[in-house]
C-alpha cells in the first residue's frame, strides 16, 4: 500500500528526474509524505474530522563549501526544476564554509537497517472505524455523567533520502493514537496513548482510567506550595525529560548553551539514572536514518548518572574533533542524529529509552504505598525553560493531581506551578517504574518510567 | 483556481453537502540565517493544494490533498463528504451556522518591497555584518541572526456564493547574543526575543528595524548580564515593555476569549477557559486603563492577524474585548457564534494552510494606548520604586489561563524615577484577572507598535499561527517578582 501512489520506486524515480535536470555541484533529495486522519470530539460528540494527505520533496545542492535547500510540493517536472534552480541560487551567492563536509558515501553512511514500523491494518482505517473508536470513549462518559473530549487518530507516512554519492534510503511506518480528557464539574482526568498499530491503542481502557482520575479528584484541596514528593505518572515525566534532550548533542556544545557545558564525564544525576538513545528498541517509532542518511548508532546518553555520550551529526563530530571537547569526546563519531543541512541545531536525540533493572522497578501502587506525603501527578502542561544552565523548567499541573497522604491516594487538588531543576530533580528520583511507550503533549513520544521523586517544587496554585 | 473550486464544490454537493467550501492556498517561503559565522539557514519553499470542509447531515467533514487534477480534486470532496456523514453518526446536536453574505473579494496586504525581489546575497550580507557586531563583543559565546518572508495566496469558493482572493506577504527579522560564563548561559535579542518582529510587510520592515544599529548595544548588554545581581523576589511595581506586553496580551487575554475553547472543543489539548459565559458583560477584567480589541481590519495595522476574510468567508471587524475593563466580547466563528445566540460571527477562523482545517484564532488583539500623552520617560519618571523587564524569555500559563509566569531577557531597577542598575534571570506571575486590573499607567501611541507573533500552536492536528499584538509599555501595581527562582 502507499499513500497517493508513492513508494519506494516512484520516490527513486523523483531523485532521478531530479539529476536529469542538471544540478550543479553535489545533489540530496528528501521526500516526506503520507496520510494522517484525526477524529475530534467534545461535549460528547465529534466536532471536527479530518484526513489529510501531502507529499513534499526537499532539493540540497552543495557546490564546494556552498549548501542551501528548496522544498516543493510539485512533483511535474517543472516543480522539481524550479526548486532545484532556487536551491542553486540560494548556494551560490554564499560565501564558502571551509568546515562544510562533501555529501555523505553510502559507505560512509553504513549499510540500512530495515524497521518493521508498518501495519496495513491501521493504514486501512478510515472515517468509520476512527468514529467507533471515539464513540466507544464517549461511551463511557455518558455512562458515568461525565463530559468528554478527545481525539482518535491515524496515519500513515514515509520519508526516503538520496544523494548523489550513491545513498538511498526509505522508510515507511503507521500510527495510531488515542487521547482523552474527561471532565467533572471541578476535576477532570486524562490519558493517552501512541503505537505503530492500532490494536494496540486501547481507546475504551483509556477512557475508563480517565474517568476514574476525574470522578477521584472531584472537589479539590488547595494544598500550600512548596517541595513534595512526587509520583510522576510516565506522561509527566515525557514532558520533562524532552526539554533535557536537546542539550544531550555535540552543536549545543560546541556553541555552550548546553546544560552539560563543562559536565560532560561527571556523575550530574543520580546513580539510578540511565537514558540511552536507540531507535531500534520495540517501543521505538521513526526512521533508522538521520537527515544525511547516516545510520543511526545507539547511545548512552546518561549511564548510572553520568553523562556520556551526545548526538552528532557529521560536521558536528568532525569540528569537535578540532576543538577544545576533543579531550572529553575523544571518540567524536557521525551518531546518524543530524538534521536536514542546513540547520540551526545540528543534531537530536529522539528516541529516548530509560533502562531500570528488572528487580529495581517498581509499579505506581508501590510508589504510592511508600509515599507518606506527597503528590501524585498525571500531566503537566505549558512547560517551559527558565533558567538554561541549571535547566528550570516552569509548568502546571493538569488533569489529575491528588494527595498522597499515608501511603494510600487522597483527594484531588488544586493544579499547581512547578519551577524545578531537571538536572537537580534526576538527583532526587527515589522509585522508577517499568519503562514503556509513552506520550505526553510537550515533547516526543518516549520509553519511559513513571518516577517518585523528592523535593519537587511547586511555587503557585491557581484557582482549579 | 475557480475551475478547481467548481470540481470540489459540485462534487461534495451532488455527494450530499448541505455546505462545502474549498479554499486552495499558493504559499512561498524563504529563510536565511546565520550562526557564529556559518550559514545556518538558507531554504525556500512551495506549497499549493486544496482543503475542503463540508457540512453534511449536519456533521463536520475536512479533507485535503494536493493532487489539483480534476480526478484529485473530486475524490478529495467525496472524502469529506463521506468524513462528514460519519462525524454526524457521533454527535449530540448538529452543527448550525449564522448567516453571512457570500463576499466576491480581492485584497493584498501592503507590501513596499517585494521581499523575494531582494538578492539572497543583500539579505545575507546584512546578516554576517550583524553576526560579527555580536561576535566582536568578548564574552559573546553564540551569534544568531536570521529573516524569513513568506507570501501566501488564498483562493476561498464556498456553495454559499463566496468568491474571496487574499494575498498576504510576511515578513520577519533579528537577532540574539548568548554568552555563556560558570554557571550561567544569558541572552539578549533584538527586536524581540524567538526570532525578532514579524509583520505582514514587505522587505521594508528590515529596513525599519534598524538591526545593525543595535547589535552592539545588545551585545554588549547579554555580557553584562552574566556579572548583573539576580532579580530580587517579592512584591515590586513593574513596567513591561512593548513586546513583553504583546505577549502577555497573547496568553492572558487572546487565548482565553476563544470561543471554541469556551464552549470546551480544546478541552483536550489547548485547555478550556475561565471566560465562562456569565462573565460576558460581566466581569472586570481590568483596571479602567484596560481597552482591548480584536481587530483584523488592515487600518489596525499590518499586524500578523491582519486580512480582509477570515476562513469561512466572513469580513473582517474589529470586535471589543475590553472596554475600560470590563468583558465585552469574544473570537467566534459563525458556528460557535451560533451557539451563543450572537447575531453575527466575529471573523476568526483560520487555518494554517491548504492542509488544515480553519479554527478559531486570534486576529489581532491589542491593547489601546493611552489617549492622554504618556512617554516611555515620563513613565519611568512617575515609578518611584520598581523593575522594568524587556524582552521575553519563557511564558507558561495553566490550561483556564488564570495562572501564569514570564520570565524575560533582561531588567532594570527603578529608582526614584530613574532607571538603575541591570538585573538578570527577571520573572513575574500572577493571576489574570488580578494582574491586569492592577494596571495603572500605559504609554501612549507613539510608543505603541504592533508585535508579531509567528509561532502560536493549538488544535489537534496542531497549527502554527500568526497573530498580532498592538502594546506599549506599561505599569502594573505591586506584581509578584522571582518566583521562578524562589524558594
Amino acid at each position: 500500500m502507499s499513500v497517493n501512489g508513492m513508494d519506494e520506486q516512484r520516490c527513486a524515480e523523483i531523485f532521478e528526474r531530479v539529476r536529469r535536470a542538471g544540478p550543479e555541484g553535489e545533489v540530496e533529495v528528501a521526500i516526506q509524505g503520507g496520510r494522517s486522519a484525526l477524529t475530534r470530539f467534545a461535549n460528547n460528540g465529534i466536532t471536527q474530522n479530518v484526513d489529510e494527505e501531502s507529499c513534499e520533496v526537499s532539493i540540497r545542492v552543495q557546490m564546494g563549501g556552498r549548501t542551501a535547500r528548496a522544498s516543493t510540493n510539485r512533483l511535474d517536472d517543472e516543480g522539481l526544476r524550479t526548486a532545484l534552480r532556487k536551491a542553486e541560487t540560494l548556494a551560490r551567492v554564499q560565501e564558502e564554509d571551509a568546515e562544510l563536509l562533501p555529501m555523505v558515501s553510502s559507505t560512509e553512511a553504513g549499510a540500512a537497517v530495515a524497521l518493521d514500523h508498518y501495519d496495513e491494518a491501521t493504514a486501512a482505517m478510515g472515517a468509520a472505524e476512527r468514529a467507533a473508536q471515539a464513540e466507544a470513549m464517549i461511551t463511557v462518559a455518558l455512562r458515568e455523567g461525565l463530559n468528554s473530549a478527545g481525539t482518535y487518530a491515524t496515519g500513515e507516512s514515509y520519508e526516503a533520502l538520496f544523494n548523489s554519492q550513491g545513498v538511498a534510503r526509505w522508510h515507511r511506518e503507521t500510527t495510531a493514537e488515542a487521547s482523552i480528557t474527561m471532565q467533572a464539574t471541578d476535576s477532570s482526568g486524562w490519558q493517552k496513548q501512541n503505537h505503530l498499530r492500532a490494536g494496540e491503542v486501547d481507546a475504551r481502557g483509556l477512557a475508563e482510567v480517565a474517568a476514574e482520575k476525574a470522578r477521584r479528584s472531584a472537589a479539590p484541596v488547595e494544598v500550600a506550595p512548596g517541595k513534595y514528593t512526587v509520583i510522576l505518572e510516565p506522561s509527566a515525566v515525557v514532558d520533562l525529560i524532552g526539554f533535557l534532550a536537546a542539550d544531550f548533542t555535540g552543536l549545543a556544545l560546541l556553541e555552550q548553551r548546553s546544560c552539560l557545558n563543562g559536565r560532560l564525564g561527571a556523575q550530574i544525576f543520580g546513580e539510578n539514572i540511565t537514558l540511552v538513545d536507540d531507535v531500534t528498541d520495540a517501543g521505538q517509532s521513526g526512521a533508522a536514518f538521520d537527515g544525511e542518511g547516516v545510520m543511526r548508532q545507539p547511545l548512552k546518553l546518561i549511564e548510572r548518572g553520568v553523562a556520556r555520550e551526545v548526538a552528532m551529526s557529521r560536521g558536528t563530530a568532525a569540528r569537535v574533533r578540532r576543538s577544545e571537547l576533543a579531550s572529553i569526546l575523544p571518540n567524536a563519531r557521525a551518531t546518524g542524529h543530524g538534521l536536514y543541512l542546513p540547520n540551526e541545531t545540528g543534531e537530536a536525540a529522539v528516541n529516548l529509552v530509560f533502562k531500570v533493572a528488572a528487580g529495581e522497578a517498581k509499579s505506581v501502587e508501590e510508589m504510592i504505598a511508600r509515599t507518606e506525603r506527597g503528590l501524585l501527578v498525571t500531566r503537566l502542561w505549558y512547560i517551559r525553560e527558565v533558567d538554561a544552565y541549571e535547566k528550570i523548567l516552569t509548568g502546571m499541573t493538569r488533569d489529575g493531581t491528588f494527595l498522597i497522604e499515608d501511603g494510600r491516594v487522597g483527594k484531588g487538588v488544586r493544579n499547581l506551578r512547578f519551577n524545578q531543576g531537571v538536572v537537580q530533580m534526576l538527583r532526587q528520583v527515589l522509585d522508577l517504574g517499568v519503562p514503556a511507550r509513552a506520550s505526553g503533549e510537550e515533547s516526543f513520544d518516549m520509553v519511559a518510567p513513571a518516577m517518585r521523586v523528592e523535593g519537587f517544587q511547586f511555587t503557585e496554585v491557581t484557582r482549579f | 483556481m475557480k475551475q478547481i473550486g467548481e470540481w470540489a464544490l459540485a462534487a461534495a454537493t451532488a455527494r450530499g453537502a448541505t455546505l462545502a467550501e474549498a479554499r486552495i492556498v499558493h504559499e512561498r517561503t524563504r529563510q536565511l540565517g546565520t550562526r557564529n559565522g556559518r550559514v545556518s539557514v538558507a531554504g525556500e519553499g512551495e506549497s499549493i493544494g486544496l482543503g475542503v470542509r463540508v457540512l453534511c447531515h449536519g456533521g463536520w467533514g475536512f479533507a485535503a490533498t494536493q493532487e489539483l487534477t480534476r480526478e484529485g480534486v473530486e475524490r478529495c470532496a467525496a472524502l469529506a463528504v463521506e468524513i462528514a456523514r460519519a462525524s454526524a453518526g457521533v454527535q449530540r446536536e448538529p452543527v448550525r451556522l449564522l448567516p453571512e453574505p457570500a463576499a466576491v473579494a480581492e485584497w493584498s496586504s501592503p507590501c513596499r518591497i517585494d521581499p523575494f525581489a531582494v538578492p539572497v546575497e543583500e539579505s545575507l550580507e546584512l546578516l554576517r555584518k550583524i553576526d560579527r557586531t555580536l561576535t566582536a563583543v568578548e564574552g559573546v559565546t553564540l551569534a544568531e541572526a536570521g529573516m524569513s518572508f513568506r507570501r501566501h495566496e488564498q483562493w476561498f469558493y464556498s456553495s454559499e456564493g463566496a468568491d474571496i482572493h487574499q494575498t498576504r506577504v510576511t515578513t520577519g527579522a533579528g537577532f540574539a547574543a548568548h554568552a555563556f560564563e560558570g554557571d550561567s548561559i544569558q541572552t539578549r535579542s533584538y527586536p524581540n526575543s524567538f526570532g525578532g518582529q514579524h509583520q505582514n510587510k514587505g522587505y521594508e520592515l528590515v529596513h525599519e528595524l534598524q538591526l545593525l544599529a543595535n547589535a552592539e548595544r545588545v551585545a554588549r548588554e547579554c555580557v553584562e548580564l552574566l556579572k548583573a545581581p539576580q532579580c530580587p523576589e517579592g512584591r515590586r511595581d513593574l513596567i513591561l515593555d512593548g513586546s513583553q506586553l504583546g505577549l502577555q496580551i497573547h496568553e492572558s487575554i487572546g487565548h482565553p476569549i476563544e470561543l471554541d475553547r469556551v464552549l470546551g472543543y480544546e478541552a483536550n489539548f489547548a485547555g478550556t477557559s475561565f471566560l465562562t459565559l456569565d462573565k460576558l458583560h460581566n466581569l472586570q477584567y481590568g483596571s479602567e486603563l484596560v481597552n482591548v480589541v480584536a481587530d483584523a481590519r488592515p487600518e489596525h495595522g499590518p499586524g500578523l492577524g491582519t486580512y480582509a476574510y477570515d476562513d469561512e468567508g466572513v469580513a473582517a471587524q474589529q470586535v471589543p474585548i475590553i472596554t475600560a475593563g470590563r468583558f465585552e466580547g469574544y473570537l467566534s466563528s459563525r458556528d460557535t457564534a451560533a451557539r451563543i445566540g450572537r447575531a453575527r460571527s466575529g471573523g476568526h477562523l483560520r487555518a494554517e494552510n491548504w492542509l488544515r482545517v480553519p479554527i478559531v484564532r486570534m486576529s489581532n488583539v491589542s491593547i489601546l494606548p493611552s489617549e492622554k500623552p504618556m512617554s516611555f520617560a515620563d513613565l519611568v519618571a512617575s515609578t518611584d520604586d520598581g523593575i522594568y523587564m524587556q524582552t521575553n524569555r519563557s511564558w507558561s500559563i495553566d490550561d483556564k489561563r488564570y495562572n501564569f509566569q514570564f520570565g524575560c531577557e533582561a531588567a532594570w531597577e527603578i529608582k526614584g524615577g530613574k532607571l538603575g542598575r541591570m538585573l538578570r534571570n527577571p520573572s513575574y506571575s500572577g493571576i489574570t484577572t488580578e494582574f491586569w486590573n492592577s494596571m495603572e499607567a500605559i504609554c501612549d501611541r507613539r510608543e505603541w507598535t504592533l508585535w508579531g507573533t509567528p509561532n502560536c500552536g493549538k488544535g489537534q492536528p496542531e497549527q502554527g499561527m500568526g497573530t498580532g499584538h498592538g502594546a506599549a509599555p506599561a505599569r502594573f501595581k505591586q506584581v509578584k517578582i522571582g518566583g521562578a527562582y524562589g524558594e
